[in-house]
């Protein structure tokens, strides 16, 4: 069988190639290399270093890794994910999707789209609105006037609003999910006499397995890098809420350590790249 | 095992259609029930309400001595041969067949072994260690039938388990399953669209309409005195003669030839009353002369036999003749009836 199926040659094939590859490395190879290699310098937003840059090895790695802003920030980083991703978006999303049924289906998968497609900056205002400790909507309907919960509980705050935020998508995934599930197997699983949780491990779990670990990686790094928090809390009250994408931001832009800060995002990608290789080895695993 | 008795039972959907409309049926204990009809006519239904799969719009469900018309499916102790078997893709053939016997918290050793004993007994020992997926569509219904013989249940629901198999298989299987249910005397329901396979398996059959049943009855009952002109023209490989005559003392008029009235409906016919005539091709002899005399329009093989169509007035009849005395086409020839096997039915129903 020939290679050149389409009789265009390596020269003329190439150029219709040529524009994607050009723009993936022009947008995203060479910022990703441009990151690593501010990595190695003590590059700044201003001052002398700005003009100057010196390379200073892996100094910055060495530093951020035994600053403990840096260690409290991943340890956050990890609550925030773990729980408005895994617990928050994947295990509502689901339930959701599994217990929902006809009309009031639809008009929850209209409302969690709208939380969706909305743009951050409206969401957040939404929800600073909401949350106001002296006229946000939650106080007076709680009515407890004055109860400061960006400030009490910034991280309850930040992984409740991106569980209401990015739900959709996962009720939306697990909706398609269970749709493939054969009627004929959950049956099969009744008659055998089955409790609701024996046909979720035996029957449904099996069948969207692929599902949900797609699920779970793409709402893990999107979680994991999402910056929306900062428009609610700006990470404070005093690094409490500081999550690594808030920590990139305040070092490298507010503080201007651009060497230090690119440093810190190479270990961003680094642990982005584990995430991601330790789902897809789940997911090519024999079933 | 157990005998089941439906009374009255009636399943309307959701949106109206009455899919099963107070039917009544008594399937005795050991018995091989075959349940057969047109598409559409309720037969999924009747075996998904008697699993509990659908719940009944009224009427009652027992098996054996127990009411089990509000339980759950689990409950009610019977298993179910599903069209698509529903083997558990992620599971081995062991693990498959041994899934109910899990469910009931049996002990891992004894689930294994009972596994391995139905698993022999079917001829699947050299594949327990398989997924659903690497086997063929004939070991995948031997393995869904395991898992159903593993259970023990009271009574045995196939829907068109032989469906997917083909012709060849199909026939291994019929004969499999067969022997199989007599050796375990499981009361066994099973639903086809296949007339050959209800009328080569089963103890006894229904015909369904529309969600009633038409005629219950042994294969041979159901096959040789069809109680009405539904079953009549649904049953049997080649449609059944039926011929729309009068009663003319004691000979019927039917397409315009003179017949004998037939043993069966002897001394119950008045003089002037219409009838339907109705006759198996099978039961049929064609000759040179006859009682209903026609030309032959059509000539069909059917392997070892031909299937004569004449042109009888304005009406056509089918006979079958043996091969190597086929006529030719624009022969005039005749029919002629078997009397002990002609029919004769008023307003459709049997005389
Ligand atoms: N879930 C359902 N909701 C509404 N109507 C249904 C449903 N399932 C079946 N029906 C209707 O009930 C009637 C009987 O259906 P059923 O599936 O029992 O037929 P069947 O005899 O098994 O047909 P087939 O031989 O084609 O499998 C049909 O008219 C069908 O359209
Ligand atoms: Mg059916």
């Amino acid at each position: 069988m020939s290679t050149d199926a389409a009789g265009l040659g390596r020269v003329r094939a190439s150029a219709f190639v040529a524009p994607a590859l050009i723009l993936i490395a022009v947008f995203l190879v060479f910022p990703a290399l441009w990151v690593v290699l501010l990595g190695v310098t003590n590059y700044r937003l201003t001052g002398l270093a700005a003009a100057d840059p010196e390379f200073v090895g892996l100094d910055n790695f060495v530093s951020a890794l035994t600053d403990g802003r840096f260690l409290d920030s991943t340890w956050l980083t990890v609550q925030f994910v773990l729980g408005s991703a895994v617990i928050g978006q994947a295990i509502l999303g689901f339930t959701l999707a599994k217990v929902l049924h006809g009309r009031v289906k639809r008009f929850v998968e209209g409302l969690v789209i709208l939380a969706w497609i909305l743009p951050s900056a409206v969401v957040s205002f939404l929800w600073i609105a909401l949350l106001d400790r002296d006229s946000g909507t939650l106080n007076t309907l709680l009515g407890i006037p004055g109860f400061p919960w960006l400030l009490d509980h910034p991280m309850l705050s930040i992984i409740v609003f991106n569980t209401w935020r990015g739900t959709a998508f996962s009720m939306m995934l697990y909706g398609a999910a269970l749709g493939n599930v054969p009627p004929s197997h959950l049956e099969s699983a009744r008659l055998a006499g089955a409790n609701g949780w024996q046909q979720l491990r035996d029957v449904i779990f099996p069948h969207i397995r692929g599902h949900i670990l797609t699920n779970l990686l793409l709402i893990s790094l999107w979680t994991f890098n999402d910056f929306t928090p900062f428009l609610l809390t700006a990470g404070g009250p005093d690094g409490k809420s500081e999550i690594l994408a808030v920590h990139v931001y305040k070092v490298a832009l507010q503080g201007g350590e651009l060497g230090y800060g690119a440093a810190v995002s190479t270990v961003i990608l680094l642990i982005n790249l584990v995430v991601a290789v330790f789902y897809l080895r789940l997911l090519r695993e024999q079933r | 095992m157990a005998a089941i008795e439906l009374r009255g039972l009636t399943k309307v959907y959701p949106g109206g259609v009455t899919a099963l409309d107070s039917l009544d049926l008594v399937i005795p204990d050991g018995e091989f029930f075959a349940l057969l009809g047109p598409s559409g006519c309720g037969k999924t239904t009747l075996l998904r309400t008697i699993a509990g799969l659908e719940t009944a719009t009224a009427g009652s469900i027992r098996i054996g001595d127990r009411d089990v018309t509000g339980l759950q499916p689990g409950a009610r102790d019977v298993a179910m041969v599903f069209q698509d078997y529903a083997l558990f893709p992620h599971m081995d053939v062991t693990d498959n067949i041994a899934y109910p016997l899990r469910i009931k918290k049996v002990a891992r050793a004894v689930r294994a072994q009972k596994a391995r004993e139905v698993g022999e007994r079917l001829g699947l020992e050299k594949l327990m260690d398989r997924r659903p997926g690497q086997l063929s569509g004939g070991q995948q219904q031997r393995v869904a039938l395991a898992r159903v013989m593993a259970t023990q249940a009271q009574a045995f629901l196939f829907d068109e388990p032989l469906s997917n198999l083909d012709a060849r298989l199909r026939l291994e299987a019929r004969t499999f399953l067969k022997k199989l249910q007599r050796e375990l005397g499981v009361t066994t329901v099973f639903v086809t669209h296949d007339q050959a396979e209800a009328l080569a398996m089963a103890d006894r059959m229904a015909v369904m309409e529309n969600g009633h049943i038409r005629q219950i009855g042994t294969p041979a009952e159901v096959f040789q005195r069809p109680a009405n002109t539904f079953v009549a023209s649904f049953i049997g490989s080649t449609p059944m003669n039926l011929l729309d005559g009068v009663v003319r003392g004691d000979t019927l008029e039917v397409a315009g030839c003179r017949v004998p009235v037939p043993e069966t409906a002897a001394g119950r016919l008045a003089d002037g009353e219409k009838i339907v005539y109705g006759v198996r091709p099978e039961y049929l002899s064609y000759a040179a002369e006859g009682p209903i005399a026609g030309k032959v329009v059509l000539v069909e093989s059917l392997g070892a036999s031909y299937l004569v169509t004449l042109e009888v007035g304005e009406d056509l009849v089918q006979v079958t003749v043996p091969e190597g005395r086929e006529p030719e086409l624009g022969e005039a020839g005749c029919a002629v009836p078997r009397p002990d096997r002609a029919l004769v039915y008023r307003d459709g129903e049997l005389v």
